[in-house]
């Protein structure tokens, strides 16, 4: 091997350790929801995507600080994966005044804004459009940013995408639309809700179309950087079809009845930080190294959870007085 | 160069609305125009005509017809450092928008814990009067008044076009800024040094007698019928809502408690409608102070029709708005 293959081997296993700690971030943070919503520790009902962690660690290892991101229900991943702070994250799913949407929105509508998050969403495919507003917006002012748009591939059925696909088109937007297709919408098989395929509706309006396997996070990494590039540079809206496998249910709890004990073994295979895992090991990353991130993880989300535990409840006159921008509030 | 300032001048109130844009548009680059035929066709009603000469196809940005995603990329624009303003051609197709309005625009703010707010304006015609036929004739302001993080505006002068799209443009969180076909054309003065705060209503005519409060084309209805009573002897006064959410409760009140009678005129369909909630209103609030009960006059509970001869039938008259002043008293 020359001394310039082993640089490159090196460098190939910092980037794919650097996609991996986020990985194992997101997949720790998530497991803990898991034991917490068991435990009655978070209201309402969640939207986990274990399984999906290449997809929101690949795209956002692609962006810039300037860009923005309109993500969906499923939506835990992509935030931390973009740096949300933890423990604002865990705060606000668990109803806590310190959240970073104060206890207002919960899992469904975890925003922050400083970080260009436009909120996840609790209606399907309804920051696709947003996303174009976000990107007109980068348009428009020259921030040389790209908006990404988050969306599963249920929302392939919300006319909403049509419409923006060809918004974006003739404007030429600095989009880049990520589709997790993880074969599932809701409680039905994607090919029983929707007649086309991604690549053919994007062929239609003539849109830049990749796919790739979203369990590949150095695929994602990479297929996203070339793509928010294109984007930034003038080229105009580009789609993202990244194939992947929901491993737990549309929502935590779902029995997933509908599912057959096969269909979910092969979801369970394809995980995305076992691949990333293996494939550090054969780069000759040592496993103390590996572990160590997911007990750094994990230690990072206990103490998130502890201050949100610690944390006060939200306070109703506050949140009653904030419905408008105080000061304008008429 | 000394900058002279605008002597007041008549204008009709489709140029009142494009004159805010403009004055909005020079005086600040992230207002951008969004909207179906707003640039090249300057708009429908035509209250847009130049802008896209003036400012370009970058912030005057004709749309294809796609109202829910027009909607939604204001949302996300405003979100990114914007102030867009949208027009929807006519206020019945803001059904294709309501998710844009209603769980994006009206609860970003709010659910975000404060993070930012949504400064965006929606303009929209309202109203009938042109045998526009059920799908194009339609007053929606109460859905949209009902709705917490929205602002709701009606303005039924040229000058209040101006003043309160200024006014509208400025604000930070989400206005819906209802205009009326049948107002288009009409012509008053409008100085543009003239403000306007949303939420303040104006008393359009001083009176004793009895209390109208209105708001949008049926306010010079209700000054027809206040002269028409003055005639006969009866002073009413005519109060002007502008804003409908938030409406100014204290205008009302205190008019009621010099007038004891009230009667509320809007164009929208009676049931359900904005009268509702001012009666309501002015029954926990008022009730002392009134001596007969409040009337409401609004359109009958039925689609707008097309034919000339029933859309007569639909609209508000005079003489219904006097008919009722007179039963209060």
């Amino acid at each position: 091997m020359t001394g310039k293959d082993t640089s490159m081997q090196a460098q190939r296993m910092d980037d794919l350790f650097a996609l991996y700690e986020t990985m194992a971030l997101v997949r720790q943070a998530e497991l803990a929801l898991v034991r917490l919503f068991a435990d009655s520790e978070v209201p309402g009902f969640i939207h986990l995507s274990v399984g999906q962690e290449g997809i929101s660690t690949g795209v956002a290892s692609a962006l810039q600080p300037q860009d923005t991101m309109a993500t969906n229900h499923r939506g835990h991943g992509h935030v931390l994966a973009r740096g949300m702070d933890l423990e604002g994250f865990f705060k606000e799913i668990m109803g806590r005044a310190g959240g970073l949407c104060q206890g207002r929105g919960g899992s469904m509508h975890v925003a922050d804004l400083s970080l260009g998050i436009l909120g996840a969403n609790g209606i399907v495919g309804a920051g696709i459009p947003i996303a174009l507003g976000s990107a007109i917006a980068h348009s428009v002012r020259r921030t040389n940013g790209v908006a990404v748009a988050f969306f599963g591939d249920g929302a392939m059925a919300e006319g909403v995408l049509h419409e923006t696909l060809n918004m974006a088109v003739l404007w030429k937007s600095p989009l880049l639309l990520v589709c997790e297709n993880n074969g599932w919408s809701e409680f039905s098989p994607t090919s029983r809700q929707f007649a086309a395929q991604l690549q053919d509706l994007s062929a239609a309006f003539r849109i830049a179309y990749q796919k790739v396997d979203g369990n590949d996070v150095m695929a994602v990494s990479e297929v996203a950087r070339r793509a928010a590039d294109a984007a930034r540079s003038g080229s105009g809206p580009q789609v993202l079809e990244c194939i992947t496998q929901r491993v737990r249910g549309h929502y935590e709890g779902d029995p997933q009845k509908y599912r057959d004990a096969a269909e979910m073994g092969l979801a369970a295979d394809a995980d995305p930080v076992q691949r990333a895992r293996a494939a550090l090991l054969e780069l000759g990353c040592p496993q103390v190294r590996l572990d160590e991130a997911t007990a750094q993880a994990d230690a990072r989300i206990d103490a998130a959870v502890a201050a949100a535990r610690a944390d006060a409840l939200p306070d109703f006159p506050s949140a009653l007085a904030d419905v408008y921008t105080p000061e304008h509030a008429g | 160069m000394t900058a002279t300032p605008k002597q007041p001048g008549e204008m009709r109130y489709a140029q009142a609305v494009c004159e805010a844009l403009r004055d909005a548009m020079q005086a600040d680059d992230s207002v951008i125009l969004l909207g179906e035929d707003i640039g090249a066709a300057g708009g429908s009603f035509k209250a847009t005509r130049g802008l896209q000469e003036s400012f370009g196809p970058e912030r005057v940005r004709d749309t294809p017809i796609s109202e829910a995603s027009i909607v939604s990329a204001a949302v996300g624009a405003a979100l990114t450092g914007l102030k867009p303003v949208v027009e929807i051609m006519f206020m019945d197709f803001i059904t294709l928008a309501m998710d844009a309005l209603v769980n994006q625009a009206a609860k970003a703010r709010f659910m975000f814990g404060g993070q930012g707010s949504v400064p965006m304006v929606l303009r929209t015609p309202h109203g009938g009067g042109l045998s526009a036929g059920p799908q194009h004739s339609q007053c929606l302001e109460a859905w949209l008044a009902h709705i917490p993080g929205l602002k709701v505006v009606c303005p039924s002068t040229p000058q209040d076009a101006y003043s309160l799209l200024r006014a509208a443009i400025a604000d930070p969180d989400p206005v819906i800024f209802v205009e009326h076909k049948g107002l288009y054309a009409r012509k008053g003065l409008v100085d543009t040094a003239g403000q306007a705060a949303i939420g303040q209503a104006r008393i359009a005519r001083a009176g004793r007698d009895a209390t109208i409060v209105s708001y949008g084309a049926t306010v010079a209805t209700s000054l027809q019928a206040a002269q028409q009573l003055a005639g006969e002897g009866i002073e009413v006064e005519v109060i002007d809502l502008r804003s409908i959410q938030p409406w100014d409760r204290a205008t009302v009140l205190e008019s009621l408690s010099r007038t004891h009678r009230m009667v509320v005129v809007h164009e929208a369909v009676r049931d359900f409608g904005v009268g509702a909630e001012i009666v309501a209103t002015v029954m926990e609030e008022g009730f002392d102070d009134l001596d007969a009960p409040v009337l409401r006059v609004g359109a009958p509970f039925m689609p707008a029709p097309f034919a000339t001869s029933l859309e007569q039938g639909y609209a508000i008259h005079t003489e219904s708005i006097a008919r009722a002043v007179r039963q209060t008293l």
